[in-house]
């Protein structure tokens, strides 16, 4: 097999405030390859939306300190010079966004907008011809027509035909790599089924290579390879699909599944909470960052637990627990206590 | 759009007879302002000045006054009760000099401040914007009267760079009228652009926070261009109303101070005098000419708004 896409390596980024240095990130790694969808999800503050803007360079400043790399193409994106980052930006990476209503600049049409993504990566092409791909960019998405529309301000557009936009903007240097930052938080069930379908057929026609930033479960069973899950800045635990949501070895993990809606449950059970708070990243606990919210927690737990594959069979999945791998599968049979109600998930 | 400039036409009609009604009676009812003892003069007889103020009509009801004298305004019969001169004329006299004035401090205000505002905001929290903070405040501080007497002072009388005040016609000597107006131009300028870069430096600072310039900056494109096309143009809108209102100000008169130190014997200096003698027929024409000139200001900033922001054409 061939080198990955994009391989992130112990990345870490730490901001300096007033309060003192909040670890944002503290040593992610994951891969992404050609074709591939990998979903990072965590609930909010978790690191995994400064993870992915630390892949585009929009966390840099005066403030935000860097460590690890992250390889993509050849160029280190944690290190590279500003200069190369912006050739790579919209062009080779490519992001879309959480909030689709004020993504797009208000007082430009937003074929203009597409348009100008397209020459500033390519000089040669003349408006003329950048706007009849824009025009072809937005009839893949799905904008019925095109050609009127492509004329029309970002306030004449709904939420989901935005993020369309959003989504026409960034293929329109055909990215080798699509960083989507939970692209459908902000829209309704249904514009969020069309707008995964766009990023699914994205994968198929481009072989493009996809980091999903989401914290809707529900999401990522429905489009991604391998999942990345984080809590306060640490990957706790990733694999592929179906060994997180079959087998997952971190009791936060557990939580999250737990805390999906469950309408086949009694009413009482529907809907499950992970008790207590994230912690703050100004002062993390010691050791496992889950420990304090953590029912299963014990005196080792004060250590940091490597981030290692534990289970016999499969090499690449990986958590941080202490749990013997047995135990955690007992404790997750009978385990209610942060929600997981497991007899119709556990396979094993 | 008709309908547009039929509502702003209605409206400024509206705004202007309020203001003249407001200031006739204001100064109507001032204590020594009878108009009557102000034209005959100091050694009148108690029976010349009942002559005069029956002769004026000065004796008739209120209502009937304001009439007769928004009459007069509108046919250019309406004269100075001080000085004998007609109003209209004295006004059209001055207008070159306060148009020279406007014009030229409007554009060099307006450009030096969006360069420096943008200067400060893109170094903010840096050495370049702590000095520009306190140039700008001590712009503020300086009031006309002040830096134009330094200016006048220091280069015009000590080194004799620069005329001691007066004003030229461009059409007589374009040379002379500019060397003439170029401290008036400085000193109205720095008032202004103190003020106007510390409100687009914060304007700006809002904006590069918002979703869509960190959208530029993910497509690739440079600071610059990111701050040219995305940042500027929505950092405008705030400026643009103020410069709007200033310079409408400042056309019908309103840089009385400037005026009055350079002796440009414009608009301002006009109603100066007038505001001095309580000479109200003039000070009626010059507070209706720059009424005039802000609503129509106002509404030229509203068809602005629309061009910089889209979402706004709709409304109007």
């Amino acid at each position: 097999m061939s080198d990955p896409l994009l391989e992130v390596d112990d990345l870490r980024v730490q901001f300096h405030t007033e309060d003192g240095v909040v670890r944002a990130v503290d040593g992610v790694s994951f891969t992404v390859d050609q074709g591939e969808v990998v979903a990072i999800v965590g609930e909010s503050g978790s690191g995994k939306t400064v993870t992915a803007m630390t892949l585009m360079g929009l966390t840099r400043g005066p403030n935000a300190n860097f460590e690890g790399s992250a390889k993509f193409d050849g160029t280190d994106l944690v290190t590279a010079p500003e200069d190369e980052l912006r050739q790579i930006r919209g062009a080779g990476i490519a992001m879309v966004f959480q909030d689709p209503m004020s993504s797009l600049d208000p007082v430009y049409k937003i074929g203009k907008q597409i348009v100008e993504q397209i020459r500033v990566h390519n000089k040669n092409i003349s408006k003329a011809q950048a706007h009849d791909r824009a025009i072809e960019l937005l009839e893949r998405v799905g904008i019925p027509r095109a050609t009127e529309r492509v004329d029309a301000y970002p306030h004449e557009f709904s939420g989901g035909m935005r993020q369309r936009v959003m989504i026409a903007m960034a293929l329109s240097n055909d990215p080798k790599l699509l960083i989507a930052d939970e692209p459908t938080t902000a829209l309704d069930v249904t514009i969020q089924a069309q707008i995964l379908d766009e990023v699914r057929q994205l994968r198929r026609q481009q072989e493009s290579g996809i980091i999903l930033v989401t914290h809707d479960l529900g999401v990522v069973a429905d489009i991604a390879d391998r999942v990345v899950v984080m809590y306060a800045g640490r990957v706790v635990e990733q694999g592929t699909l179906d060994e997180i949501f079959y087998d997952p070895q971190h009791p936060y993990t557990w939580g999250l599944l737990g805390s999906i809606t469950r309408v086949d449950r009694d009413r009482s059970q529907r809907l499950l909470a992970i008790p207590g708070m994230p912690p703050s990243l100004l002062r993390p606990p010691e050791g496992c960052h889950f420990r304090p919210r953590c029912p299963f927690a014990f005196e080792k737990c004060t250590e940091v637990p490597p981030l290692t594959a534990r289970l016999p069979d499969t090499a690449d999945h990986l958590d941080r627990c202490w749990l013997e791998v047995p135990q955690k599968r007992e404790l997750r049979k009978r385990g209610d206590q942060i929600g997981l109600r497991t007899k119709e998930t556990v396979i094993s | 759009m008709t309908r547009f400039i039929v509502r702003r036409l209605i409206a400024m009609i509206g705004v202007m007879f309020v203001i003249s009604l407001l200031t006739f009676l204001l100064f109507e009812s001032i204590p020594n302002g009878d108009p009557a003892r102000r034209l005959a003069g100091r050694l009148a007889t108690a029976n010349e000045i009942a002559f005069i103020r029956k002769e004026y009509g000065f004796d008739q009801p209120i209502y009937v006054q304001y009439a007769r004298m928004m009459k007069n305004i509108f046919t250019g019969q309406v004269y100075s009760y001080y000085q004998g001169f007609n109003v209209v004329d004295e006004v059209k006299l001055g207008l070159p000099a306060t148009l020279s004035l406007a014009i030229g401090a409007g554009i060099i205000w307006l450009f030096t401040s969006i360069v420096v505002g943008t200067l400060a905001a893109v170094k903010a929290g840096k050495n370049t914007d702590r000095l520009l903070t306190v140039l700008s405040m001590v712009g503020v501080s300086f009031p006309p009267f002040f830096l134009g007497a330094i200016l006048i002072y220091y280069l015009g009388y000590k080194l004799n760079w620069f005329p001691l005040g007066g004003y030229v016609k461009l059409t007589s000597d374009p040379w002379q009228w500019f060397v003439h107006m170029v401290l008036p131009w400085f000193t109205l300028s720095v008032l202004f652009i103190g003020f106007y870069s510390r409100v687009l430096r914060s304007t700006i600072l809002d904006t590069i926070n918002e979703d869509y310039v960190r959208t530029a900056r993910a497509k690739g494109l440079s600071e610059n261009q990111t701050l040219r096309r995305h940042v500027l143009r929505n950092s405008l809108i705030p400026i643009i109303t103020l410069f709007g209102l200033d310079f409408a100000q400042v056309i019908g008169g309103g840089a009385i101070l400037t005026e009055s130190i350079f002796n440009l014997h414009g608009i301002g200096q006009l109603a100066a005098d007038a505001i001095g003698r309580l000479d109200i027929t003039v000070i009626l024409v010059v507070v209706l000419l720059t009424a005039f000139f802000v609503v129509a200001l106002a509404a030229v900033v509203d068809i602005l708004y629309a061009f910089l922001d889209p979402r706004i054409r709709i409304a109007v």
